[in-house]
């Protein structure tokens, strides 16, 4: 119906609104610096998801390519005077091109052996931040990162640092939905659901989940890109396993599948450690309980649960629309 | 049409096809018959490239097509339904149809992704195709209920009727009857025959022996993976090697 895809266009368009209003209501508020990550995370959990959610492909490594990203952008521009925003796009392309190659073998896998590949891949490329000292600093990290800067505009605080994320935020998720609404978002559900039957209607399976695990990580890259820039400095430990399953858990929450819903389950994991100290200690029991939980409960996420509320009320109004037209 | 040449497949030890033979004639209903594990499956299998034959070839409008892929196949215009009902149960009953038109649109993801001028285009005739095979196979009420949610009658005309969005030459059905009530049964049987008369070749393997006998105009019978006849239904039904298989004394 042309009436859902306005209706679609309606709900981003407000969302991108609110997003784009928030910081003049925080203004010199540690919520905005929070917000960043909150944006950085949203872009990880959305190219995740178009993955897991609509293709129905686990990667347990995601991580990885956050961190290649962040790697390539960060070594090059802390050596070397060339301009950030090129670097960022090379990393992209790098990334691109690795998920690409090595996205034909392992998306040949299936369900465990799927899971076991992309988390060994996690695991390879945390050995190669952490042990090719020479390049990535090694374990103590990598220092001396430049702030991205456009002329005299210099993304170095929360408030340039807000938009500067959520433009790429904003713009990740709207292709997003567009491509969730068009052949190719329902060639990739159709997979989901039964790859046999997608195949024998003509869906080149095969090549499909390969490109959308290409787009996933050059989304995760550019995200890693964005992060190393913003915090001038980074570490292996933010590329880790802890952190592949934390996105994992992001769309579990918010729900497989929706793109509002990565943004849910963004927000809850970005801000619940920095109001619970409990967290910090506990981190993978806590994500591991929540996906426990979650798939057991609310297989659909928290989104399924506003959803439902949302058509509750609509119904409500509806029906007391009709009663006057009754009276 | 379709011509099978010598088909054999072998499980490890399990000989499921021995060099079956045969040809299904352009606009003509076909059935495949045979007891339980009789190996129709894995023929269909082996037609639409799930499964590789051990020997043999298989001929599709003179264009050997033993060794391709499965998802090349609906741009030749073959398809196909499953014993198990394959829908994409996460998806509107519309949806399903509009992966059927797969093959007949093609932006890529980066022109769905920036919903390029052509997309946008194409998109509105995946719709309205879709639709109107909805209505095709009296499914229309039903465009927007997730297909997971239907009864099973017609979860199998859903499926139908998302092989036939593909717009195919030759559709191969593998026990759309199955779970159907006589009703739905007989309202089957009128789809069938009305996808015939639209210039669609019918290949359809069925344990429902009325229904068989009622629209095929050809039958071949499997046993034990041997094609054991072949002829018209009335020739089927006088066969005394095919009486003996299904009472089970062959
Ligand atoms: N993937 C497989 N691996 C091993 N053996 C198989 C496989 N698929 C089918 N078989 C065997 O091949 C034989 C034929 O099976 P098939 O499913 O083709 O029978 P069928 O005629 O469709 O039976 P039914 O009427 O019960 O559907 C059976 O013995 C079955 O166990
Ligand atoms: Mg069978």
């Amino acid at each position: 119906m042309v009436t859902e895809k306005k209706r679609q266009f309606l709900i981003f368009l407000i969302f991108a609104l609110a997003a784009l209003a928030a910081p003049f209501f925080l203004k010199g508020n540690y919520l905005l610096n929070v917000l960043v990550f909150v944006g950085i995370n949203t872009m990880l959990a959305v190219g995740l998801n178009l993955l897991l959610g609509y293709a129905g492909q686990i990667s347990l490594g995601h991580a990885a390519f956050f961190g290649m990203g962040a790697y390539i952008s960060g070594i090059i521009t802390a050596r070397y005077p060339l301009e950030p925003f090129l670097i960022m796009a090379l990393a992209a392309l790098c990334v691109g091109v690795i998920a690409f190659v090595i996205g034909f073998p392992i998306l040949k896998l299936k369900g465990h052996y799927l899971a076991m590949a992309t988390l060994g891949f996690g695991i390879i490329m945390y050995i190669i931040f952490n042990e090719t000292v020479d390049w990535t600093g090694g374990p103590s990290g990598l220092s001396g990162i430049p702030n991205l800067k456009i002329g005299a505009l210099v993304f170095d605080n929360d408030w340039n640092n807000y938009y500067l994320v959520w433009i790429f935020t904003l713009a990740v998720m709207l292709l997003s939905i567009n491509l969730s609404q068009s052949r190719i978002g329902r060639a990739l559900r159709a997979i989901h659901d039964s790859e046999v039957a997608a195949r024998v209607m003509g869906v080149n399976a095969r090549i499909l989940k390969v490109q959308i695990f290409t787009v996933s990580a050059v989304i995760s890259a550019v995200a890693g890109s964005l992060y190393a820039h913003i915090m001038t400095f980074i570490a292996p430990a933010s590329f880790g396993f802890n952190f592949s399953v934390e996105l994992l858990t992001m769309i579990v929450i918010g729900g497989l599948g929706s793109i509002y819903g990565s943004f849910l389950g963004a927000v809850i994991l970005t801000m619940l450690p920095e109001f619970l100290r409990v967290f910090q200690d506990f981190d993978i029991i806590i994500y591991g309980l929540m996906l426990i939980l979650m798939t057991m409960f609310m297989p659909g996420g928290l989104i399924s649960g506003i959803e439902a509320i949302a058509r509750f009320i609509a119904a409500k109004f509806g029906r007391a629309k009709d009663d006057h037209a009754e009276a | 049409m379709l011509k099978l040449n010598g088909i054999t497949k072998v499980f490890g030890g399990l000989t499921a096809l021995e060099d079956v033979s045969f040809a299904v004639e352009a606009g003509s209903i076909t059935g495949v018959i045979g007891p339980n594990g009789a190996g129709k499956t894995t023929l269909f299998n082996i037609v639409t490239g799930l499964y590789t034959q051990t020997t043999g070839s298989v001929i599709l409008d003179r264009q050997d097509i033993s060794f391709l892929e499965t998802e090349k196949l609906a741009a030749l215009g073959l398809v196909r339904t499953f014993q198990n009902v394959e829908l994409f149960r996460e998806m509107t009953v519309l949806e399903n149809v509009m992966v059927g038109l797969h093959t007949k649109s093609k932006s890529g993801i980066f022109s769905c992704a920036f919903r390029l001028p052509g997309q946008m285009k194409e998109e509105k005739t995946i719709r309205e195709k879709g639709r109107e095979w909805l209505e095709f196979t009296g499914l229309g009420d039903l465009a927007e209920t997730t297909a997971g949610s239907l009864p099973f009658g017609k979860g199998r005309l859903l499926e139908i009727s998302r092989a036939l969005a593909a717009q195919p030459k030759i559709i191969l059905m593998d026990e759309p009857a199955a779970g159907l009530n006589s009703r739905e049964t007989f309202e089957l049987a009128s789809l069938i025959r009305k996808i015939k008369d639209s210039g669609v070749t019918v290949v359809l393997v069925e344990h429902d022996m009325d229904l068989v006998m009622d629209v095929c105009q050809s039958i071949v019978v499997l046993n034990l993976g041997k094609k054991l006849a072949h002829g018209t239904p009335r020739e089927i039904q006088e066969n005394p090697e095919v009486i003996s298989a299904y009472l089970g004394d062959g």
